[in-house]
């Protein structure tokens, strides 16, 4: 349906351009006075006024057409007193008869009655959706149409409406976080609703399943996150452990000792660590790393699950090495040469001026890109939903079984999605913490580096 | 004496401090080396693992297309012969297979076949029509623990209760072996068909379309929104605080966790506008929105990058600010937006978190064939297999990874091409 529509529109912008421009030259050619701007102007004028009308309507069509008909349907619903009925399966089950007659033997009259009230409004809304894109075309290019004077200044109209939607397009970011804040936001209110936050926050139990408290219906089992947290930290640590000094140390060395040529091999190579997907190091750790960490484990007597935090964090690590050399070397590469030389000059050798005088200089851009680093490691998800675990721990031991906030998520997610359950919301509640974290430290490592960048500039 | 007892101090000194100096070096060098091991194990890993997921055992099968068996006559037409019984006749092979097969051996012969292999016997009729009431040899695929087994990936010196195969089967499919009657060739149901439970006839096929219908979604929105915001800010925006606050947030945008964006396409794309979910579009429209910042960021340097010259040029002789732009500078970045976009997709082809959250980890048995039809997605595909505790689906999981890094590099590659010859150095 949506296909031909968009043919549809197509043809219509199509024809209100060529209306455009015959319309303006015979209007001019009538007034015998040339028209204010080229031709093509007023025809691109009507096209835009055929083109945006069609597209909200397209839009909001596609948008809420199956919204509508479905609270018609289900307020029109025979409900039958008594039976218990869960309103996501009705529709489903009404649409599958509704799409399949084959699927209504054995259904209940109330149900097939609701599929051809379904269909029926379906096929209403379909002729009206076309009608009502011919009609507000049609409209638009009249409106159009009238102003196709030689006197108007198409081209000033023209470069006010680009104006417009330029802006427009710029703001998407701006819609795309307030969309992220509301939709967390509001899940989160409705899960405190039924979790107090000082339990959220503070509680170490996490047991999202299993109802522990008695005459508890509203909030099944526990919502302690701290272990969550302390999950989410333990692998953060891990990785930090490994991609620090390996990131650090490989910056250093490209940007002051490597030659050319190696500087030349190396980067793109770092690249491709960079560039490969998450889930792929999610593959390694599960099937390379987990088993290796397991073994070495027992080999030093200490029992180690099949999953741990240690080879999530590990391999996390190995992900975050890219991330933290080239910003490291940026940083590094744009301490000031002066500052070398004067070094080398009263006689310090190489290694002696990085550490003496480079790093510290470079210090707070480092520490900018360790933080986005960090940033990072807490928001990763498929490394640690493959090779973390799921069992919400409060350990140290890295050889352990750990959760992270992600995995936490994800586990909460996959599957029936109901929404009235805290068990679903408790995803949101997990996601807000996730996205103040590291919008937190997001700031701090711009505001880090920004200020570094300004001190030599 | 004194002179020569400093002396030598100052160079053992040095020779301390170049050592050091030397340390410092090794040590920068062998983390860059770490790094580099890694990846090559990395690869190392997947490939030994993946590659013989391109392989399948198939077994020769003698089958009898008798006509009563079947029910069908030698003038059946189309339909009829759509619905000939041909599950009695692979029956009927199946017990065949060994000479004096017990009722109990029958059931452990029938596990060494693909549930796929009533689907083979039909087809090869249905092309052969004329092979009613004769006996053919058909190569059919075996099962996944056969096809593990022969190819060394699960072991047969575990304990009996430990293997998927027992005794018997196992000196059946040695019996194959000898008898030349079992053999591997190239796995096209890898490529052709989409996920199931069954790992011999599982494929990337249907997660591929997925991917691509996704990535599909991705460019149609975020290419043209993306363009239109670098102008805007490049060019156009005034300096003041709205135009700020929009670059922060472009900024910050670029740093938020994937999965979150995830939960914004559960929250508001699911939940408030009510799209379908599991479909590319939803599943594009979130990648969109995050890969969007990345996009913005390549299309403004790119259009920084264009001298001011040009666009200077054109207003001297008279166009508007708006035709200076969109009529110079525009064409002349293009382009550089061109490979920032693929770079983004690139990124997007990868992720995985934010498609799970709007349901794309659904099992989805076939391939899809439109945006808004539920489908899975490659990354997705490797998810759903790493975790299945089937062992078929390991190799599956690492050749989808090969799969995937292929497509990442040809991507990469156009975007490196597409800079090399038409980027222009001022």
């Amino acid at each position: 349906m949506f296909f031909w529509s968009l043919v549809l529109i197509a043809v219509g912008i199509f024809s209100s351009f060529i209306y455009g421009r015959s319309r303006i030259k015979l209007n001019s050619k009538k007034q015998g006075t040339k028209s204010k701007s080229l031709p093509n102007y007023y025809a691109q004028y009507v096209l835009m006024w055929c083109l945006f009308p069609a597209l909200i309507v397209y839009f909001s069509w596609a948008i809420f057409q199956e919204q509508i008909i479905q609270n018609i349907v289900i307020s029109n619903f025979e409900f039958i007193e008594g039976a218990a009925y869960n309103e996501g399966l009705l529709i489903a089950e009404i649409r599958n008869v509704a799409n399949n007659p084959s699927f209504a033997e054995g259904k209940s009259i109330e149900i097939i009655n609701a599929a051809s009230h379904y269909s029926s409004l379906r096929q209403i809304s379909q002729i009206s959706f076309y009608t009502s894109i011919i009609i507000i075309m049609l409209l638009g290019a009249l409106y159009a149409s009238q102003k196709l004077k030689p006197e108007f200044h198409a081209q000033h109209t023209i470069e006010r409406y680009i104006q417009y939607i330029l802006i427009f397009c710029s703001s998407v970011a701006i819609f795309t976080t307030i969309g992220i804040v509301f939709s967390l936001i509001f899940e989160s209110l409705r899960f405190f609703a039924e979790v107090s936050i000082f339990e959220f926050l503070f509680s170490t139990e996490w047991y999202p399943f299993i109802p522990i408290r008695e005459g508890q219906t509203a909030a099944e089992g526990s919502f302690g996150a701290v272990p969550i947290f302390a999950g989410t930290f333990l692998v953060m640590v891990v990785a930090m452990c490994v991609a620090a000094p390996l990131g650090l140390l490989t910056a250093i060395y490209l940007a002051e000792y490597a030659s050319q040529r190696v500087r030349k091999i190396v980067k793109p190579l770092l690249e491709i660590l960079a560039g490969i997907p998450t889930i792929v190091y999610g593959f390694f750790a599960f099937v390379s790393v987990a088993p290796f960490v397991k073994a070495f484990g027992q080999s030093i007597g200490i029992d180690a699950s099949p999953t741990s935090a240690l080879a999530a964090g590990m391999v996390m690590g190995v992900m975050i090495i890219p991330f933290i050399s080239s910003l490291s070397d940026d940083v590094i590469n744009s301490v000031p040469q002066s500052l070398r030389e004067g070094s080398f000059g009263i006689g310090a050798n190489k290694a002696e001026t990085i550490k003496k005088v480079i790093l510290p200089a470079a210090l707070p851009g480092i520490v900018g890109a360790f933080l986005l680093a960090i940033s990072r490691a807490i928001g990763e998800t498929m490394i640690v939903v493959v090779a973390a675990g799921t069992a919400p721990n409060l350990t140290g031991n890295p050889f352990e079984n750990v959760t992270t906030v992600t995995v936490q998520i994800v586990v909460a997610l996959i599957g029936d999605q109901e929404f009235d359950n805290p068990r679903t919301l408790s995803a949101f509640a997990l996601g807000l913490v996730l996205f103040v974290i590291t919008l937190f430290l997001n700031i701090i490592a711009l505001q880090i580096v920004k200020r570094y960048r300004e001190r030599y500039e | 004496m004194n002179n020569s007892v400093a002396k030598e101090k100052i160079v053992s000194l040095r020779k301390k401090r170049s050592l050091e100096d030397m340390r410092f070096k090794y040590y920068g060098f062998t983390a860059m080396c770490l790094s580099l091991v890694v990846l090559v194990f990395l690869l190392y890993t997947i490939f030994s693992k993946g590659y013989t997921a391109f392989q399948k055992t198939i077994v020769l099968l003698e089958v009898d297309y008798n006509q009563e068996v079947l029910k069908l006559t030698p003038d059946s037409s189309d339909e009829e012969m759509e619905k000939g019984k041909f599950f009695r006749v692979k029956k009927q092979a199946i017990e065949n297979f060994f000479p004096d097969l017990s009722k109990s051996d029958i059931k452990l012969v029938k596990k060494l076949f693909s549930i796929n292999v009533d689907n083979e016997i039909k087809d090869y009729f249905l092309d052969n029509p004329e092979v009613i009431n004769t006996k053919q040899q058909i190569w059919v695929t075996a099962h996944s623990d056969v096809d593990q087994l022969l190819k060394g990936n699960s072991r047969r010196d575990v304990p009996e209760d430990r293997r998927k195969l027992n005794d018997i089967q196992l000196s059946y499919v040695d019996q194959l072996v000898e008898e030349n009657r079992v053999k591997q060739v190239f796995n096209n149901f890898f490529f052709t068909k989409a996920d199931s439970r069954h790992p011999e006839i599982a494929g990337v096929a249907g997660s591929f379309m997925g991917s691509l219908f996704t990535l599909f979604t991705v460019f149609i929105l975020s290419f043209p929104i993306a363009i239109g915001a670098s102008v805007y800010l490049e060019e156009f925006a005034p300096k003041n605080r709205i135009t700020e606050l929009i670059e922060v947030n472009i900024s910050n945008l670029a740093a938020v966790p994937s999965i979150v964006f995830g939960l914004l396409g559960l929250g508001v794309l699911l939940n408030v506008f009510g799209l379908p979910r599991s479909t590319p579009l939803v599943g594009g429209s979130v990648l969109a929105l995050m890969t969007l910042p990345t996009i913005i960021i390549a299309c403004r340097a790119s259009l920084k990058a264009v001298p001011p010259s040009i666009k200077e040029g054109a207003l001297a002789v008279g166009a508007t600010k708006t035709q200076a732009v969109f009529h110079h500078v525009v064409p002349l970045a293009l382009p550089g937006t061109l490979t920032g976009t693929i770079i983004g997709l690139a990124q997007a082809l990868g992720e995985t978190a934010p498609l799970i959250m709007i349901g794309m980890i659904a099992f989805i048995p076939n391939i899809p064939t439109g945006l808004t039809e539920p489908s899975a997605a490659l990354p997705v595909q490797i998810y759903l297999w790493v975790e299945s505790a089937e062992r078929g689906f390991q190799e599956k999981s690492a050749a989808a990874i090969m799969v995937i890094l292929i497509f990442l590099f040809m991507m990469n590659a156009i975007a490196v091409f597409l800079r090399n010859r038409f980027e222009r150095k001022w």
